[in-house]
């Protein structure tokens, strides 16, 4: 073999070993036994809280049904991005089109995995970043309540992307980064147990800081900044920063809980943009959860805006 | 001395036709509907007693100011931005929506004061559906801005 043939030997093994890398590294996790095993018998009228305190519906929904139709989740919407259009797909008990046919625990790893049945990776428009946090039986119990859902036929049309975005094994890469299932928020021992249970509907099932949280470069939730608000994933304008900060949430914890409940703030402004249907989902909880939200709201620590300061346009 | 009269009230008109503010009027409206709403919306959480008249006052005031939402006059082309505007280029991009927006708040609001609630259950099922429509129009057509 001459140099040049061991040269490129040299250069395919490296190529190779490259590949094997990624391959490993990108695997699809799936969750460990121990967690799958806590999954047990779900509970479909606990279930059911879970459902709005998630939201599914906010995506999930046909666009503009209402009243009895938001509960078919035929997907559809469509949520356009700078990374392209991503179209949640069909989540309703349809066994072809929707997820009728999974198991609770196909369901508990792409809730807190965002591992398919098939074992591929889905984007993180779905929030599993922050449903990874949840507890195993709250997913056990969701699953139960959505197999009390109908079944609606119809597949969601592909999302829309371009490379290299297109490779969903590379996600593997950004869930090394990204997922994990502590909560963002560290308090101190002896924190009420108020603002506890408020971390875990906010951080979790919740996913607040899915929007209000700036993202970095590659997508990714800066933790640093948490809730500090961001420029709007679609379209123009911002989603506010709900720390104590300069600039966040100066509502006392039961002007929070009444914004969450009626839409409307303190000085009868009323609730807008994407958070309309969040407001709509909050509203169906039990009035302690919405206390809790507002009290662990209360307690996170202060960020100034995430999001740059308006340029009032020149005209 | 007439003719001075009639020029300085020409003058006025012009003058005010000039500098008709489209984005200062919506946003006193705005912040119109949001007292009336406020003015309310203590009875209905029952924080206060219920009041007939003062209740009355607050949706007449909402239905008057229904009627006054003519997009052509508070939200006319080339006042899609300046000032500190909040409202969404949606609202240029589907005016047909846009109407249609408007046109519930002001059915919703005259009914409200055609049901002239006598007590607090009346209250809530009118004032419900009044205040749908604040986050009804705000989901598609404001914008947060920093």
């Amino acid at each position: 073999m001459g140099m040049i043939g061991k040269l490129s030997a040299a250069a395919l093994l490296a190529g190779a070993a490259a590949s094997a890398v990624f391959w490993v590294a990108t695997r699809p996790e799936r969750l460990p036994a121990a967690i799958v095993s806590e999954l047990g018998a779900g509970d479909a009228g606990r279930g059911e809280r879970i459902f709005w305190a998630g939201g599914c519906t906010s995506c999930h929904a046909a666009p503009k049904s209402e009243g009895e139709a938001r509960l078919q989740l035929p997907g559809g919407a469509e949520l356009n991005t700078p990374f392209g259009v991503f179209v949640p797909p069909n989540i309703s008990q349809d066994p072809v089109d929707g997820i009728g046919g999974w198991t609770v625990e196909d369901f508990a790893n792409a809730m807190m995995r965002g591992v398919s049945p098939e074992g591929e990776h889905y984007y993180p428009a779905f929030p599993y970043t922050s449903y990874a946090r949840m507890k195993p039986q709250d997913v056990a119990d969701l699953y139960a309540y959505m197999k009390t859902l109908p079944a609606t036929p119809g597949a969601a049309a592909d999302h829309r992307l371009g490379f290299p975005f297109t490779v969903r094994r590379g996600l593997g890469l950004w869930k090394l980064l990204y997922l994990s299932d502590e909560p963002v928020v560290d308090f101190p021992a002896g924190a009420p147990d108020l603002v506890l249970a408020g971390r875990y509907l906010a951080e979790g099932p919740g996913h607040c800081g899915e929007c209000h949280t700036p993202r970095d470069m590659l997508g990714g939730a800066e933790k640093a900044r948490w809730l500090s608000g961001a420029a709007a994933a679609e379209g123009e304008g911002i989603v506010p920063n709900i720390t104590p900060g300069e600039g966040g949430l100066k509502w006392s914890a039961s002007e929070i809980a009444d914004y969450l409940e009626t839409g409307f703030t303190p000085e009868f402004d009323s609730v807008g943009g994407a958070m309309v249907e969040v407001q709509k989902n909050m509203a169906k909880l039990p009035q302690e959860d919405r206390d809790a939200i507002a009290a662990y709201l209360k307690a996170i620590p202060p960020h100034p805006n995430g999001y740059p300061a308006w340029q009032p346009a020149a005209n | 001395m007439r003719n001075l009269l009639l020029a300085i009230c020409g003058l006025a008109f012009a003058t005010s036709a000039v500098f008709a503010d489209p984005i200062a009027d919506r946003q006193a409206l705005m912040k119109a509907n949001g007292k009336a709403m406020g003015s309310i919306a203590p009875i209905v959480k029952g924080e206060k007693d219920f009041d007939a008249a003062l209740v009355m006052d607050a949706l007449t005031k909402l239905a008057e100011d229904a009627q006054k939402m003519d997009p052509a006059v508070l939200w006319p082309v080339g006042s899609e931005t300046g000032g500190d505007t909040t409202s969404a280029p949606a609202i240029w991009e589907d005016p047909a929506a846009f109407q249609a927006a408007i046109d519930k708040f002001k059915a919703d609001t005259a009914a409200a004061v055609a049901a002239a609630p006598a007590d607090l259950d009346a209250l809530k099922v009118q004032f419900g559906a009044v205040a749908s429509n604040c986050g009804g129009c705000h989901e598609k057509f404001r914008i947060k801005k920093g």
